[in-house]
């Protein structure tokens, strides 16, 4: 079998893993649908207060609450991705067996976890937006190129979100216990995505520094491009350079790791 | 069924709890050093929403016409009365994997009320970490806002948080009992519990008439701090209902919980285990 159908097989396993599971879909859908609720009515009172706050009018704010209910699982912002798993292996030891197989261990999961992240995207990220759209006035853009470029900025994403996580994980490879690095990642994650609050509203410097970090990339990026407030051009570049950085970076440690560090049990 | 035997339930279910509770505590404590790192983890995962305010005050000085230590004030009795709960019985909402794995068999085997042992299953003092958070923002908004301390208003308080925690705890027992039917979909409990915690974090005036009317006469949460906050802040509730309502928590507790008693029993009786 050739690499590529190998790594597409993969990836459709890990569509297929989590499309399994209706009823868990539906009560996430359910749930994001809840919080993005509350969530728009607290934007709203902001935004009544400082109309054009960060830039955005309220429909442009409304807008980013269902996109950010959208991604959340789609890009693992508050867990829920490959990493727990592959923590675990790497705990038990049971990671060897994955580094017999005639696959690469990173290309494997990244592969595993865009299958799950697009179906994260189509089962739980579309219907609580398609919900916000129709129960609220939000800001959708008319042209299909705007929607097309968005897309690609999402695709982006996600490779971002898993050179994040990836290199996570592989932190379980010195620290055994991952819980507490876990728990860091998806704080940072959180906060500095945009998903408490867009981050052209943070103030100052704060606002500045955290617009540079990998996790701008991950909701802020897509947000950008779909609300009209960023060329997409620049936009892919800066995504995918923190992707080729932290792929970069994971297959390093990946490589250190592999030739260091002696596996559980052997 | 007479008065003392029901009494005597109850005594040995507070007991069971305590057993069991405290035998996670000795477990836990056998990791000192990361019962420290996720008590101190779950206490900045907590601190994470009201950063959200803070950044929200960092460009406006009034939501929904709340100054910020008002808001601070409706967000520490709301994260008070939940992180209570949530340290009390906040493991059960991992009874959808009980049921699923048939690991309930062994709960139901055993001579002590289910609901005790569900209640106090994995008990994680790392959550004392929510409690501490939403009671220093308390404290801090109490030294800001100025409220006429009547005795009514100081009586109020603690009959608040200590309502607010039954109120919550039938959402969680409520939750539990609907994990019976639902196993997979354990996560719609999360909406009720952390969402409706989130949502008393902001004030009545911000949401939609409609949402406050469902939060206050269909599933009560308003009751929780809504209500009674107003009235001890002396802010008109956007419903405009009768004052002295600020004083029905501990019956709307009552009834909730009661309620919530029935769908458990109901959950359990239509327990059949996995693989049978």
């Amino acid at each position: 079998m050739g690499a590529g159908r190998l790594y597409a097989a993969v990836a459709a396993g890990g569509f297929r893993r989590y499309a399994t599971y209706r009823a868990a879909t539906a009560a996430g859908v359910f749930t994001n649908t809840v919080f993005g609720l509350i969530l728009v009515y607290t934007y709203r009172a902001l935004w009544d207060e400082k109309p054009h706050l960060g830039g955005y009018d309220q429909a442009q704010a409304m807008t980013y609450v269902w996109l950010g209910q959208a991604f959340l699982s789609t890009l693992a912002i508050g867990g829920g991705g490959f990493e727990d798993e592959l923590m675990e292996r790497i705990r038990t030891g049971d990671v060897a067996i994955d580094l017999y197989r005639p696959a690469d261990l990173q290309l494997w999961w990244l592969a595993a976890d865009l299958g799950r992240a697009f179906f994260q995207f189509l089962g739980r990220g579309l219907i609580p937006f398609v919900f916000g759209a129709l129960c609220f006035p939000l800001y959708l853009p008319a042209d299909a190129g705007t929607w097309v470029a968005f897309l690609v900025a999402v695709a982006l994403a996600m490779l971002v979100g898993f050179g994040i996580r990836y290199l996570v994980a592989l932190s379980a490879f010195w620290l055994l216990d991952g819980t507490g690095v876990m728990q860091m990642a998806w704080l940072a994650g959180f906060f500095c995505s945009g998903m408490l609050l867009p981050l052209n509203v943070f103030p100052g410097t704060l606002g500045e520094v955290v617009r540079v970090l990998p996790w701008s990339s991950l909701l802020q990026a897509p947000a950008d491009i779909l609300l009209g407030h960023g060329d997409p051009l620049p936009t892919y570049l800066r995504q995918a350079a923190w992707a080729a950085a932290l792929l970069g970076a994971g297959r390093l440690v990946q490589s250190a790791a592999t030739r260091r560090v002696v596996v559980q049990g052997g | 069924m007479a008065p003392w035997t029901r009494r005597g339930r109850l005594a040995e279910g507070l007991r069971t709890y305590r057993l069991v509770a405290g035998m996670w505590v000795r477990s836990t404590m056998a990791y000192r050093a990361s019962f420290a790192m996720t008590a101190f983890g779950n206490f900045a995962a907590t601190f994470l929403d009201f950063a959200a305010i803070m950044l929200m005050f960092s460009r406006v000085d009034a939501l929904g016409g709340y100054p910020l230590s008002e808001v601070a004030f409706l967000y520490g009795l709301s994260a008070v009365s939940f992180g209570l709960t949530d340290l009390g019985i906040g493991s059960m909402d991992r009874l959808g994997r009980r049921v699923r794995d048939g690991t309930l068999d062994t709960l139901l085997v055993r001579p002590a009320p289910v609901l005790a042992q569900v209640a106090a299953d994995r008990f994680a003092l790392r959550r004392l970490g929510r409690v501490t958070q939403g009671a220093l923002v308390l404290g801090w908004s109490l030294t800001r806002v100025d409220i006429d301390w009547t005795a009514d208003r100081l009586l109020l308080m603690p009959v608040m948080v200590v309502s607010g925690c039954g109120i919550f705890c039938a959402v969680f027992v409520a939750g539990a009992a609907f994990q019976f039917v639902a196993q997979d979909a354990s996560e719609v409990q999360n909406a009720f519990t952390y969402g409706g915690t989130t949502l008393l974090q902001y004030p009545p005036t911000v949401f939609a008439k409609e949402l406050v009317r469902g939060v206050t006469f269909v599933l009560p949460l308003a009751f929780v701090n809504w209500l009674p906050a107003t009235y001890v802040l002396g802010r008109p509730y956007p419903l405009g209902l009768p004052r002295w309502l600020a004083w029905a928590p501990p019956l709307v507790a009552v009834g909730c919980c009661a309620l919530a008693g029935l769908a458990w029993r109901a959950g359990l009786r239509s327990y059949r285990s996995t693989g049978s």
